[in-house]
């Protein structure tokens, strides 16, 4: 067939462990990617689908080896060619795109130049052509005034700018397939949304294949046409994205689907148990075997071969695809208790605002204030306890800065902190009594930093104890292991060290450390993002779990509306440090909302191709928030002129209840967004 | 994450942590060399005094610069000594105050260093500047000036020795508190409220020992070096006691015609010294240390 541009068949690729055993990554993959096609190849981290991606170029990285099979362009195989061969191919037939476009542009070369580079070396251009493409480049993928960019530097670019670039990069040699690892993964929402929807049009216009590696479905929804499930190195579920997506009959891709908060439901999202296996360690049998909840005995044994199902299109690598194949409910979610919010109030912001900037030791004798335009500016938060609210907003809106605040690691500039309602909380750390400094604990983003690599799980959850508690010996035992016990780890996890423990183990000693100060606030600074979207679902769950028995406040900072939406009662919407929306979260997922809120609304990825994004501001980052007037003046699309760049916007409240800070009535609101 | 696995991989204590490393270092050659030469070098220091045949300081002019006998096995030295036994025994002093002089160092210069790392501001630039206008100073002119007026006891070079040497460790420290400090699980801990002390105690060295270790070991052979070169000079130890610097200081100006009392302290010197090196290198392998300081032979 002349269609197929790319052939992988039989692909093996594994390493040599030091036991002398051969251990595969890849195991024995077949398939085509077919001319003018967006294929996705979705799976969780470590199974497999970089490196796959990464063979479909000829490349397999260093330690890793062919073990078998071939990778077909043109039809010779990619893995047999030499260096020299490959350059050929390489930016000119076949193209990549990197995850973290900043990382990949070279930072003392201009952007112009680097894409000169590129052309020179893919094309046969001459100088005033050349010129001339790179315009053309800039302008296909929609950066503003092409020439000003061309003369600058990757840094003097935001990170959706500097994925374009990349984009551009890659298309400069005319590639007829283009490999995409990642390319969005680390960008803002709505950031993200423009960059998809960029290359879904590139596809159309220049008819170029993609193969575009993500863990997030929702990312792969939008652009692909065909989808690759990819679990601990095998495919096991491949089909056109409609029916992989509508219909998963595989049950790891059933429970994925599952397992991803979505913002047309409220509630907690199904969790799958279990994690990933280590390559090589399944030797027999299915290997989604330890984690399927319709498995059977001949799972145990026989490993599945990869079937096709006529009706679907599809292929899936399971015996019992069938009790999948009618069910539909993909939609579902564990309901949630709605949270018995006292109307006790715990925690009060008042008029706060913090500032980066230093004071000059002038202004400081003389107690001037200079920052006029503080980071984060006037918030005005009541926290009733026992419930969840969370802070929403892309990077650089301070939601984080407000969540140092609170636990003391940065002062304020203005404004209070009270904490149930008489007791002050210094901003300075060193000043707040112990009391204090427990009753506030925090959870972090990444569980890999905020656990010491070199204490294990017991040192690390006895700390907290032994500074609060003072408990020592069989007193400080039996704490820890049932601490361990809340958080569904057992007891022989004492003994452990971080690096023993998966992405999720480890978030839940995180969290163990924080609910052993008995705390009554929790502050979780982005706690899910750094984890696989299966072991997402179980934190939450867990979370919750953990705040129904514990009457726990939550202060949940995130930039996922979906995860949001499934775990907080109240959402506070942040754009460049100043609030912009709060109210009760089912409200402020209706609209009228504050023209900000639906950007972020309208950007959110949902794993399902027929809700699309809808892009109704353009992505611009602004470095500053303006002086006066709104702080979304800069971007918004529905401005009123003079009176949004000169007053500060009013509080009006909806008709639901939620609080929107914006000049237009809400009712002409409501009316603009049905 | 399979049970059984992990549970066989390891329960460790910190005995056998150390004994895992060593093991890991033994596992090259090179290493296995290094540690060889260096246990070879502390056990012939510790029981020389028993092996010698002759007794160090016994002058004979009758016996003035023999060449090797099978009486002498090394030869005699210009008064008459007995180069064998006063090669056994130069490495004693030598070791015994390097192997203080690094522990001084590494005791002020990782503490210093870790301290300026976590408090940083004002005092870190202060005390950084001073550390790097002591960097400045020649070493030798400085430690000449510091014996030439304290004198040459044990006392004085030791410590003058471990301060000298310890500025580098400042920085090595340093550093890699800055690499920690940015984590978040300090950051947890300082929100936590635990003092200053504690978090520089539980949550730092553990993380910074490997790098700080690794540094006074290769200052270990650096310092020897130095040691040897004060008593080449004569400002290390005084005669009559046996010292591989000063052996070398003595039999130098009769180099052309008695080798062997040169050639004797030196193999001994330059051995330790690359044993120490090759220690040092396994060392920091074992424990996946990229070095930046290079070894001084």
């Amino acid at each position: 067939m002349s269609d197929i541009i790319q052939k992988v068949k039989n692909l093996s690729i594994g390493f040599r462990s030091k036991k002398g055993e051969e251990i595969l990554i890849l195991r024995n993959i077949s398939t085509n990617i077919k001319k003018g096609e967006t294929v996705g190849i979705v799976g969780e981290s470590g199974s497999g689908k970089s490196t796959l991606a990464l063979a479909m170029m000829g490349y397999v990285k260093q330690g890793l080896y062919t073990i078998d099979g071939e990778c077909l362009f043109e039809s010779s195989n990619l893995l047999k060619k030499n260096n020299r061969e490959l350059e050929k191919i390489r930016g000119r037939k076949i193209a990549m795109i990197p995850q973290n476009a900043g990382q990949s542009l070279t930072p003392n070369l201009k952007i112009g130049y680097q894409i000169d580079e590129a052309l020179r070396l893919h094309t046969n251009l001459k100088n005033i052509d050349r010129d001339k493409r790179i315009s053309e480049l800039l302008k296909k993928v929609r950066l503003p005034s092409p020439e000003t960019i061309a003369l600058r530097y990757p840094h003097e670019l935001s990170g959706g700018q500097q994925q374009r670039v990349a984009v551009a990069m890659a298309l400069a040699g005319n590639p007829e397939l283009l490999l995409l690892d990642e390319p969005t993964t680390g960008l803002d929402v709505t950031t993200q949304a423009h960059v998809l929807e960029l290359l879904n049009f590139i596809a159309k216009d220049t008819g170029t294949s993609m193969v575009y590696v993500s863990h997030d479905l929702g990312a792969i929804a939008q652009v692909s046409d065909r989808i690759i499930v990819m679990y601990s190195g095998e495919i096991v579920l491949e089909g056109p994205s409609r029916s992989i997506l509508k219909k998963p009959i595989h049950p790891y891709t059933y429970g994925l689907l599952k397992s991803i908060p979505k913002l047309s439901l409220a509630g907690l999202p199904d969790s799958m148990p279990g994690s990933q296996p280590q390559p090589g360690s399944i030797l027999k049998g299915c290997s989604f075997f330890s984690r399927c909840n319709i498995g059977e005995d001949k799972c145990k044994n026989n490993s599945p071969e990869l079937e096709y199902i006529s009706d679907l299109k599809t292929s899936v690598r399971c015996f019992n695809y069938k009790s999948l194949k009618n069910k539909d409910d993909i939609s579902s979610s564990i309901s949630r208790n709605e949270a018995i919010i006292n109307e006790k109030e715990i925690l009060n912001l008042t008029n706060v605002s913090i500032s980066y900037a230093k004071q000059k030791l002038i202004d400081q004798i003389f107690n001037k204030t200079v920052d006029t335009n503080p980071t984060v500016k006037d918030i005005n938060i009541n926290i009733n306890k026992g419930e969840t609210i969370a802070l929403v907003g892309e990077s650089g809106s301070g939601k984080s800065t407000i969540l140092k605040s609170i636990a003391g690691l940065l002062k304020t500039k203005d404004g209070k902190i009270r904490f149930e309602k008489d007791r002050d909380l210094s901003s300075n750390l060193k000043q707040r009594k112990p009391n204090d400094l427990r009753a506030i604990q925090l959870i972090f983003q990444n569980p890999d930093e905020s656990l010491n690599p070199n204490h294990n799980v017991e040192e690390i959850l006895s700390q907290p104890l032994k500074l609060y508690f003072g408990l020592s010996g069989k007193e400080l035992n039996k704490n820890i292991i049932e601490l361990l016990e809340k958080v569904r780890l057992g007891e022989f996890y004492m003994s452990r060290y971080p690096r023993q423990l998966s992405g999720g183990e480890k978030q839940r000693v995180a969290v163990a450390r924080a609910f052993a100060a008995k705390p009554d606030i929790i502050l979780c600074d982005e706690v899910t993002s750094a984890l696989d979207v299966s072991v997402q679902a179980a934190v939450l769950n867990l979370l919750q779990k953990l705040k129904d028995d514990f009457g726990t406040t939550y202060i949940f900072v995130s930039h996922d509306l979906a995860v949001v939406r499934a775990i907080s009662d109240r959402v506070a919407v942040l754009y460049q440090g100043r609030l912009c929306e709060i109210g009760p979260s089912k409200n402020v997922y209706q609209f009228p909302s504050h023209p900000y809120t639906e950007v972020l609304l309208g950007a959110v990825l949902e794993p399902d191709p027929d809700i699309k994004p809808k892009l109704v501001a353009e992505d611009i980052v602004e470095e500053k928030p303006p002086e006066q007037g709104c702080s979304f003046q800069g971007r918004c699309s529905r401005i009123l002129g003079e009176k949004c760049k000169k007053e500060t916007p009013p509080w009006q409240i909806t008709k639901s209840g939620n609080a929107i800070k914006c000049h237009i009535n809400v009712n002409d609101l409501e009316k603009l967004q049905s | 994450m399979d049970i059984d696995k992990i549970s066989e991989e390891e329960q460790k204590n910190s005995l056998s942590k150390v004994l895992e490393v060593l093991k890991t270092m033994a596992s090259k050659p090179s290493g296995f060399i290094g540690l060889f030469i260096l246990v070879f070098h502390v056990v012939l220091a510790s029981v020389s005094p028993f092996l010698a045949p002759y007794d160090y300081k016994a002058i004979d002019p009758t016996l003035m610069l023999q060449a090797p006998s099978s009486e002498y096995w090394f030869g005699t030295d210009s008064l008459g000594r007995d180069v064998f036994t006063r090669t056994i025994m130069g490495g004693r002093t030598a070791l015994t105050i390097t192997f203080f002089g690094s522990l001084i160092a590494l005791l002020w210069g990782g503490l210093l260093g870790i301290f300026c790392g976590l408090v940083g501001g004002k005092i870190d630039d202060v005390v950084m500047r001073i550390v790097d206008a002591f960097l400045s100073i020649p070493w030798i002119l400085a430690m000449l000036l510091i014996v030439s007026l304290l004198g040459t006891s044990t006392e004085v070079l030791i410590p003058a020795l471990g301060f000298f040497y310890g500025k580098g460790i400042v920085r090595v420290a340093r550093a890699a508190t800055h690499d920690v400090i940015a984590k978040d699980f300090i950051v947890s801990a300082r929100a936590r409220g635990h003092s200053n002390m504690s978090i520089i105690w539980n949550e730092i060295i553990p993380n910074v020992r490997d790098a700080i270790l690794v540094e006074g070991a290769m200052r270990w052979s650096w310092m020897l070096l130095g040691f040897s070169s004060l008593s080449f000079l004569g400002f290390g130890v005084s005669p009559p006691t046996p010292d591989w610097g000063l052996m070398i200081s003595n039999a130098r100006g009769l180099m052309s015609f008695a080798y062997w009392a040169v050639i004797a302290p030196v193999v001994g010197l330059s051995s330790l010294i690359i044993g120490i090196n090759l220690t040092a290198d396994a060392f920091a392998k074992a424990l996946g240390i990229d070095r930046s300081t290079k070894a001084p032979v």
